[in-house]
Order: structure tokens, then C-alpha cells, then sequence
């Protein structure tokens, strides 16, 4: 092949142009990465500078009189933790009940049409939520009659389906070859136990790819808890980051409050802010990564 | 193996067992076998009859653990999904909390009438197709284009590197890059701004400017989702068949050419898919991205369906009217969501499950 783009000596001349694309292709690339980047950097350098440099805009990239004292402050603020810990404690609650529905769900509805009879009626009691819901205020009113409000479970329940990552698992469960599944079958297994001993261990780069969504959803859902919780100090934290970041309510805080707002100014405390909520984020994306590119193009794109 | 691949044989016998040595086999019968099932072979064979009872109980004995395995997922379905769908009748009637979905009024179509005559119901309307449309359009052409740049690059570790930032921004909620972008938008102390004044521009308040609004809106849903959108596109330039451009480039053609020619069609399936698909979402404009970002100045524009449904009902609550526009959109968008699936079936082979 290659030997014969030097023989027609087209080779040498693609080469030169080539090179000058190339470069350009490098370029746009890297000012692409810059361009999701440096937006998140320009908080951080806020978040770590003093309250003067911040408000009178000397902040570029790179902090301007380095100080931690905005984390401090948000890091000692009662509100903020009790809200991070009960998003911890919804994403822990969450992530189990929904991994073990997608899980169970999933199953089932791999399986073909002449294994499991009722596949093709269940498959449409599913999808038919996907294209059609209730709507805001009947969803709203269903949890308010079942008491739920106040509730950390009105925020784990009403998303445990995920249909998306149902179908993710699904499609990721039909690639694993019937011949293992019967080998099994014969060896006096049932389908729980060759689900938990031959599908789940052979699942992992989709498991882990629909761990990632899981808990980012998770982490990052703010709406349900400003429309289900009726008090403050049940907001998870992307609930409680809404309400302080979008709409500060000045009226709202304490004087106390009020003075330590003056002298860490709400820029560089709001930066800090943003940036302790996206740190679960920035820990489990890097681990997770690696598996999601395989597992998500097995499930999405087929043929 | 060898046992697997009995077994398997074994399974599919069992199957279809209703067949094996009957004297009945006519093509006549065989279409009654289909139609009517195992039942008619049974009024006509004792022993088939006792055959397919024990079959089915098998059968049934075997799906069973199935069935068992879907229940937690259809009960919370059930409660979550099903349960509120018939809470659609409150568009209906002149809902009272206190009185439940059984006993307010019954209004017919009147909360539906009010929604109509409601005056910024058109510009909603407007406000929520532009915004849509829009980022359906650029959120394709951006992540096709990237993908393709990242393609042509060879050298691996760059090219993980570059993935990797460019999908992250996606796994952050829109409350997160909202305040982000309030803080580099800002007119006053925002990066971008100053980026602005130093080119000897005029700062823009790119989020309190109705006329600039929808546009922020659009250009920041393909910022944080273009890098997380090439996947597709990359796995399906993976799949392009590498024999194709060996013959092309004998054929004398150049990388440009071979990019138009081979490289162009040979995704144009999944490109077609994705803008079908796509249709789906020309009434959902991003309510999460709008809510937390626009402000009452910027209503005239920016103000979508979803967030007019939000004020409608929670911060009004005027329960009724809010649930008839939002039925409204519901069945513009199952009848889009049908329409784009009918499509996607029929010419990209694809089914969802």
C-alpha cells in the first residue's frame, strides 16, 4: 500500500499538505480542550483568590493572593455540609436501589422472544414511559399523596428506572454468547444464579458504564429536591448550590452572615462553592472513564 | 461444548415440539397450528394434550424466575409513571389539592381554552421551537466536524487526552456550569468579557440581553455536550470499512477527497439517524439549562414550555392550567417521538429496543 503511494510519487506531495493539516487538526483540537477547560480553571483561580482581586476582575487563570479562606467558610457553614451529606446519602441509596432495577430489569428483557414469552408486552409497559409521562404536577401531586415529600426517598424512587441505562444493559447483556448461559442451565442453574455468576462478571465495562450515570445523575439532580422537599435543610446540595449560586437570598441570611459575606465576597465564595460540588464528580469521572468509551458504543450504536 | 450445544438443540425441540411425528401434518393444519396455537393440537391428540399442558407448565415453571425479576422495576414504574399519567385528568377539571383528582370540578376543555388565549403562549411556543431547533442543528454539525478532526489524528495518547477534556463538561449539572458561566459571562468581571474589551469590543450581557439569550443558551448546550456527542459519531467512523479508502487513494484521490467521498457517506447512516431521532426534542429545549440561567428580563425570549409550565404551576399554582399545557406538549412530543421512531425503523433498520 504504501509502496505504491511512493510509486506514483503522490506520497512526497500528500505529505507536505498533509503536514499543514495536521498541524491545523492539532491546533483546533487543543483550543477545543482549552475552550472546555479553561472556563473551569478561570473559577478555580476565583474561588482560590482574595475577595478584592476577584472583584475588581484581576483574576485571569491563575489565583491572585492565594488564599483558602472561601473553602473555609463554605466547608464550615452547617448548611452546606448537611447538604452534602445527605446528597452522599442519596447517591449511596440511590446507586444500590438503582443498579439492582436496571440490573433485574435488564435480564429479563434480553432475553429473545422464544426464552421469555412475554418479553415483547413487558418491553412495551417500559418504553411507553419513555415517550410519555404524567407531566410536572401530576408527578408532583402522586408523591404528595403517597407522603413522600420531605422524603429522602422521593428522591431515590421515582428515577430507579432509568430506561435509558436499561436498554444500555440490555443491549450489553445480548452480546454474551447463549452457549454460556445454557452450559449453565444444564449444570442445574437457574436464571438468578447465572445472572449473579456468569452475566454480572462478565458485564463489567457496561456495569461500570452505567455505575458512571448512575451516580452523576445522582449526584447532579437539583430539580427534584427544590419541588419535593419543602424545607431548606433537606436539599441535597445541588438543590442548596441553586438556591445560593442562581438566586442569592440576601434577605435570608443572618447578619453574622452578612459581614463574613463582606469580606470573602459572594464572587470568590460562590466559585468555591461551585467548585466542592463538582469535586465527587471530578473523583469518580477519571476512574469510570476508561470503561465508558467500550461500553457505551456496545450498547448505542448497533451495526 | 459439547453438552452446551446438545442442550441448545435439546431446548429447541422442546420448543417447538408440537410438531414431531403427527400423521396431521398437512399445510392446512400447520396453519391452524399457527394461528390457533398449541391449543388445537391438543383437542385433536390426548397425548399431544397432556404433552402440551406438561410444556407449558414447564415453560411457564421455566420464565418464571423472569417474571419475578421484572416486578420491582414494574412496581415502581407503575407507581412513578403509570399513577401520574391518570393524574392527567386534573387538565381537566379545576383541580383542588385538597379535594383530590376524584372529587374537583370537572371543566372539560376549558383549562385548555385559557392556555390558548393566554398571551405569551405563542411567544413560549416560538421561544421553545427556536431554542430547540437550534441545538439540535449545531449540537450535530459541531460533534461531527470534532469528531472527524479527531479521526485524522494518529497519535493516541493526544487524542485520549483531548476526549477526555472535551467529554467532561457533560458530567457537570447545568446548576454547577450555571454558576460557572454567570461568573465567566459576567459583563463586568467575566473572563469573556474582558477577552471582548481587549479586542476593543463593547462587553456583552450575554444573559440579561434578550436579543443575545437564545443564542447563549445554544452555543452553551453545545459547549458542555459536543465532546460527549462525538462518541457516536466516532464509533461509527471506526466502522468505516478501511478497504474503501485503500482503493480510493489508489484511485489517486486526495485526503480531502477521501474524507468527502468514503469517509462522509459511510456515516451518513448514523448522522441520519441521529437527526431523526433528533425530532423527538424539538420541544425540549433544555429545561434545566433556561431555568437555571434566564431571569425575568429575558421571559420575551428565553422563556420556554417547560419553564412556563414550572411557573405556571409551582410558583402559581394554577395546577390545572400548568398540566394542560404541559399534556400539550406531551402529545405534540409522543406524536414527534412516533414519527421520528417509524422513520428510524424504516430507513436506518434501527429499533430502540
Amino acid at each position: 500500500m504504501k509502496q505504491k503511494e511512493e510509486m506514483t510519487g503522490t506520497h512526497i506531495k500528500l505529505s507536505v499538505s498533509r503536514k499543514v493539516f495536521l498541524a491545523a487538526d492539532y491546533l483546533f483540537l487543543t483550543c477545543s480542550a482549552l475552550l472546555c477547560l479553561l472556563p473551569l480553571i478561570n473559577v478555580l483561580a476565583v474561588s482560590l483568590s482574595s475577595s478584592n482581586a476577584a472583584a475588581a476582575g484581576y483574576v485571569k487563570l491563575w489565583p491572585v493572593e492565594f488564599t483558602w479562606s472561601s473553602y473555609q467558610y463554605a466547608l464550615t457553614k452547617p448548611q452546606f455540609t448537611q447538604a452534602f451529606l445527605i446528597s452522599a446519602k442519596r447517591v449511596a441509596l440511590g446507586y444500590a436501589v438503582t443498579m439492582l432495577v436496571i440490573i433485574l430489569t435488564a435480564y429479563p428483557l434480553s432475553k429473545e422472544k422464544d426464552v421469555f414469552h412475554a418479553r415483547g408486552k413487558y418491553a412495551w409497559i417500559f418504553i411507553f414511559t419513555m415517550m410519555f409521562n404524567g407531566g410536572l404536577i401530576p408527578t408532583y401531586m402522586t408523591i404528595r399523596y403517597l407522603g413522600m415529600l420531605d422524603s429522602i426517598w422521593a428522591l431515590v424512587l421515582p428515577g430507579a428506572v432509568p430506561i435509558f441505562n436499561v436498554v444500555l444493559m440490555m443491549n450489553f447483556f445480548r452480546t454474551i454468547p447463549h452457549e454460556i448461559e445454557e452450559a449453565a442451565f444444564i449444570d442445574g442453574a437457574g436464571h438468578f444464579t447465572t445472572l449473579l455468576k456468569i452475566y454480572l462478571p462478565l458485564s463489567l465495562p457496561s456495569l461500570a458504564t452505567v455505575s458512571l450515570f448512575v451516580i452523576v445523575n445522582h449526584w447532579n439532580s437539583w430539580f427534584d429536591g427544590i419541588i419535593y422537599m419543602n424545607h431548606t435543610y433537606n436539599y441535597p446540595l445541588q438543590s442548596y448550590l441553586r438556591t445560593i449560586i442562581i438566586n442569592p437570598d440576601l434577605q435570608s441570611m443572618t447578619s453574622s452572615e452578612q459581614l463574613v459575606m463582606r469580606e470573602i465576597s459572594e464572587r470568590t465564595f460562590k466559585a468555591a462553592q461551585i467548585f466542592l460540588g463538582a469535586i465527587p464528580i471530578l473523583c469518580v469521572y477519571p476512574f469510570l472513564q476508561k470503561y465508558f468509551m467500550s461500553g457505551l458504543t456496545m450498547g448505542s450504536v448497533k451495526g | 461444548m459439547v453438552c452446551a450445544l446438545t442442550f441448545s438443540f435439546h431446548r429447541q425441540q422442546s420448543i417447538h415440539y408440537i410438531t414431531p411425528n403427527s400423521s396431521l401434518l398437512t399445510p392446512n393444519f400447520l396453519l391452524l397450528t399457527l394461528t390457533k396455537g398449541v391449543q388445537a393440537v391438543s383437542t385433536v391428540n390426548a397425548r399431544t394434550r397432556s404433552l402440551s399442558r406438561e410444556y407449558r407448565r414447564q415453560r411457564r415453571l421455566r420464565e418464571l424466575p423472569l417474571h419475578l425479576m421484572l416486578i420491582p422495576g414494574l412496581a415502581l414504574l407503575i407507581i412513578f409513571h403509570y399513577v401520574p399519567m391518570f393524574g392527567i385528568v386534573m387538565a381537566f377539571e379545576n383541580f383542588k389539592p385538597a379535594k383530590g383528582f376524584f372529587g374537583s370540578k370537572w371543566v372539560g376543555w376549558d383549562n385548555f381554552v385559557y392556555m390558548a388565549k393566554l398571551p405569551n403562549m405563542g411567544s413560549v411556543l416560538y421561544n421553545t421551537v427556536f431554542i430547540a431547533v437550534l441545538k439540535i442543528i449545531m449540537g450535530m454539525i459541531v460533534p461531527i466536524f470534532v469528531a472527524l478532526m479527531l479521526n485524522e489524528i494518529g497519535n493516541k495518547p493526544f487524542k485520549r487526552t483531548v476526549q477526555t477534556i472535551v467529554y467532561f463538561p457533560h458530567f457537570l449539572s447545568w446548576v454547577i456550569l450555571g454558576g460557572v458561566l454567570m461568573d465567566v459571562l459576567s459583563p463586568s468581571t467575566g473572563i469573556v468579557n474582558d477577552l471582548i474589551r481587549f479586542f476593543g469590543g463593547k462587553p456583552i450581557y450575554f444573559l440579561g440581553d434578550k436579543g443575545w439569550f437564545p443564542y447563549t443558551m445554544v452555543i452553551t448546550a453545545v459547549w458542555k455536550n459536543f465532546g460527549y456527542d462525538t462518541i457516536v459519531y466516532l464509533a461509527a467512523l471506526t466502522n468505516v470499512d478501511r478497504n474503501l479508502y485503500e482503493a480510493a487513494s489508489i484511485d489517486g484521490a486526495t485526503r480531502m477527497q477521501q474524507t468527502w467521498h468514503v469517509t462522509l457517506p459511510g456515516i451518513l447512516p448514523i448522522v441520519t439517524l441521529m437527526g431523526v431521532l433528533n425530532l423527538g426534542n424539538i420541544l425540549n429545549a433544555g429545561f434545566d439549562q433556561i431555568f437555571n440561567l434566564y431571569s425575568p428580563s429575558v421571559y420575551s425570549t428565553g422563556d420556554i414550555i417547560d419553564t412556563f409550565v414550572y411557573r405556571l404551576g409551582l410558583e402559581q399554582a394554577q395546577f390545572s392550567v400548568s398540566t394542560a399545557v404541559g399534556l400539550f406538549k406531551s402529545v405534540i412530543s409522543i406524536i414527534m417521538v412516533s414519527v421520528a421512531n417509524y422513520l428510524a425503523g424504516r430507513f436506518a433498520n434501527y429499533r430502540v429496543f
